[in-house]
């Protein structure tokens, strides 16, 4: 447990995560809280966009994408 | 916890009236197919008043034969509506809207592969204490995937009937209309004990509801939930307001939660999934992990950084390939037809003021309009199937990078590339995008690409400003594409613009799921195409008609005397007269009379100015050939012995049409999809006053260079 947090935004492709910290107002976390993005819920980020922006991460067994911005709010504990 | 009392007792039966339910489900989950299984070719397609959210209702049979109305909702992930079109879901649900009944069963369609996400709306809507059909969709998917999803076993968890389901291939519907036809649907065992600090708020708030809200109690306490979950959901469109005493209740609640450190929307949700992970490992059975599906090796490729550029422009060639191509013959047909049918109308009819009416004005404006159809076909259906794929959600993926740079999101480049064939379809497509201002600017500037109505007039321009002889194919390119590019360029300028000051908003949300790849349903995509295609003539074809017979009228009357011949009857109508009066404001443009005629008429439809410049210079020629018409022009001179239409007036005027808003189909689809006439209006000026500035910029400083 005492491994250090980092933002979704900078896990590494491929990596997965378990979702430590989650912000609990915004438009976007409402929507990401309710399509299933918790804290607790582990997440796989599985790409980037081409142009770098927005992620593809993979939640609960389906892809969903999200601007990075967005993404950096989120701060997850990698899987070792 | 034990369900109110109220909810327990509510009706399970609807007495001898229609039944209505409401189809329902997360987006991307097979609700359309499931609809239109349901219901074939009985449905009905409007609008909800007062919001642009497509209204389908259709009928589907008991197995009794006794007519069940169905209500296709639109597809959202929860009922804290963040969009107009979830706010209906939210508000037909919950008996808000006053134009349509509320439903008395809820048929709610889940993904088979996805459980617990499409639970977690399932699980909002068993709080509305609604007899529910759960359809478990997409089963031959989850088997795929090696998932065995125990159906009997949610069925018993849940209480309410739960259907196994394939909608692409029919399987399952027999024992869905089956369970429609049940008089004695069950309510659901559905317990769920809302989190201790939050319980005593959710019944107080709910009790206000009642009391002061005038909500009905059996629905209170989901809105008193909705309300906690996302308190924003109350200002989307369609709602009213809350009463003061509500609201304070509210803010005490909210204040005081805030001091004890209480994430109170967050704490409701994770309650909800907390349920739902409970209920989903009980009914969901993994059969160990399988590798990558074909989704994720299709994607690959596909989002590939390399790859997934060329494979856009592919399909995006392709489309625009088969547009003009395939789109030749119909567009030909329909063209040669009207006339016939006008020369037959001619023939059958009384010479006189009537006849010309339906000829020239009806049939010739209609018609004008009606060519475009078979683009705007191939164009919807190349949309249905870049949806139903998943394609869609990858090209928005892609792009969004990019078009987050003038403030929109992914979301809008299918709609603006599209509108490079057709604005039409493109404003048509926005529906996909939720934020109701990113749709907006999306609809504002939509029509400054390029569309296909523009080359005629370009290339009528270029024949005149390039004689064919003496210039390569090079330059005529060279200024086509630059047509193109300033039309591009000012759609993303303007929407840039807009994005900062009018419409002003948040940055847009690019929180979109990415579908797995699915072969498209062509029969839903083709009812898709008809229906958009429908919807166009039918709303769009009052407004068309309205100015095909004003245009009509301005270039009729008032008559000139008998024996003129045509060039001088338009030259003394209304519109000759309109070009005259016009002329003082486009002669700066380089433009006469003469052509404000043709600016005027083209009003019907861009291609339209050709034709007038026809009449208007008396040359005989077609789209094809403009070899007589580039003579005729280049003939025309001012009353002072001028050239009329030197290289700078050709290029102004292109520059003109790149910009202007002469289209009255655009207008028309632009009102209905905004529901009012002022954002056209707004639409028309903005583009028409920038074309002037442009052509006026254009000719003055080519005018200034000795040109």
């Amino acid at each position: 447990m005492a491994a250090a947090l980092i933002k979704l935004s900078d896990l590494t492709v491929g990596a997965s995560a378990t979702v430590r910290k989650f912000p609990a107002q915004g438009a976007a976390f409402i929507r990401l809280r309710e399509m299933g993005l918790l804290t607790g819920t582990q997440v796989t980020l599985v790409r980037t966009a081409p142009l770098g922006d927005p992620l593809e991460i993979k939640v609960r067994g389906y892809h969903l994408t999200l601007r990075k911005v967005d993404a950096a709010h989120v701060l997850v504990e990698p899987a070792l | 916890m034990a369900l109110p009392s109220h909810i327990a007792a509510a009706p399970a039966s609807t007495g001898s009236r229609t039944p209505i339910y409401a189809l329902v489900g997360n987006p991307n989950c097979g609700k359309s197919t499931l609809f239109n299984a349901l219901t074939g070719l009985k449905q009905k397609v409007g609008n909800y008043p007062g919001v642009t959210v497509e209204k389908k209702v259709g009928t589907t049979y008991s197995q009794h034969g006794q007519p069940i109305t169905v209500i296709d909702l639109p597809g959202t992930y929860s009922l804290a509506a963040r969009s107009p079109d979830e706010a209906v879901t939210r508000d037909v649900l919950l008996g808000r809207r006053s134009d349509t009944a509320q439903p008395d069963r809820i048929l709610c369609i889940v993904d088979a592969t996805n459980l617990e996400r499409n639970l977690y709306l399932v699980h909002q809507i068993l709080d509305l204490g609604r007899p529910v059909i759960l359809v478990m969709n997409m089963m031959d998917l989850a088997a795929q995937a090696g998932l065995n999803v125990r159906v009997a076993r949610l069925e018993k968890e849940l209480g309410i009937p739960v259907i196994a389901c394939e909608a692409v291939n029919g399987k399952g519907l027999v024992e869905l209309r089956v369970a429609m036809s049940r008089s004695d649907l069950p309510l659901a065992r559905h317990a769920w004990d809302v989190p201790a600090p939050i319980a005593p708020a959710v019944s107080e708030l709910a009790a206000s509801l009642v009391e002061h809200d005038r909500k009905q109690p059996l629905i209170a306490r989901a809105e008193a939930l909705l309300l906690l979950t996302d308190q924003d959901s109350v200002r989307v469109a369609g709602s009213t307001p809350l009463s003061p005493r509500t609201t304070e209740i509210l803010h005490h609640w909210q204040k005081r939660w805030a001091a004890e450190g209480t994430d109170w929307a967050g704490t409701l949700v994770n309650s909800r999934y907390e349920a739902i992970g409970q209920l989903a490992s009980d009914v969901v059975l993994r059969a160990g992990t399988v590798g990558p599906t074909s989704s994720d090796k299709i994607d690959a490729v596909v989002t590939h950084p390399v790859w997934g550029w060329l494979v856009l422009g592919c399909v995006m060639t392709l489309l625009f390939v088969s547009i003009f191509t395939l789109a030749q013959a119909p567009m030909d047909w329909i063209g040669t037809h009207t006339a016939l049918l006008a020369d037959w109308v001619k023939s059958h009819m009384m010479a006189g003021d009537l006849r010309d009416l339906l000829t020239d004005g009806v049939i010739g404006g209609v018609g004008s309009v009606v060519t475009f159809l078979p683009q705007i076909l191939i164009l919807f259906f190349f949309i249905g199937l870049l949806e139903s794929t998943g394609y869609m959600a990858r090209a928005a993926f892609i792009m969004d990078r990019l078009m987050g740079r003038v403030g929109l999101n992914g979301k809008s480049f299918i709609p603006l590339l599209s509108s490079y064939a057709c604005a039409i379809p493109g404003i048509m497509a926005t529906r996909t995008i939720e934020d109701p201002k990113d749709r907006l600017v999306t609809i504002l500037v939509a029509p400054l690409m390029s569309c296909s109505a523009r080359l005629p007039v370009y290339l009528l321009m270029i024949a005149a400003l390039l004689p064919n002889d003496r210039v390569s194919l090079g330059a005529k390119v060279g200024i086509m594409l630059l047509m193109y590019t300033l039309g591009t360029v000012g759609a993303f300028g303007f929407a840039w613009l807009f994005k900062r000051t009018l419409l002003k908003g948040a940055p847009p949300l690019m929180i979109m799921e990415l579908p797995p790849y699915r072969l498209p349903g062509l029969k839903d995509v083709a009812l898709q195409m008809l229906e958009r295609a429908g919807i166009f003539l039918r709303r769009a074809g009052t407004v068309i008609l309205g100015i095909s017979i004003i245009l009509w009228f301005l270039a009729a009357y008032p008559k000139a005397p008998a024996g003129a011949t045509p060039t001088q009857q338009l030259a003394q109508s209304f519109a000759g007269r309109a070009g005259h009066a016009l002329e003082p404001v486009i002669k700066p443009l380089g433009f006469d009379w003469q052509i404000g005629i043709g600016l005027i008429s083209s009003f019907a439809a861009r291609e339209v100015f050709v034709s007038t410049m026809g009449v208007v210079f008396n040359a005989e020629s077609s789209e094809e050939n403009t070899a007589p018409l580039r003579d005729a022009l280049k003939a025309a001179r001012w009353p002072d012995g001028r050239v009329l239409f030197t290289p700078l007036v050709c290029l102004s005027l292109m520059v003109f049409y790149v910009f202007a808003m002469q289209c009255m189909s655009t207008i028309a689809v632009v009102k209905r999809e905004t529901n009012g006439w002022k954002w056209p209006v707004f639409q028309t000026l903005y583009m028409t006053g920038t074309a002037w500035v442009l052509s006026f910029i254009v000719y003055q400083t080519g005018h200034a260079l000795g040109f």
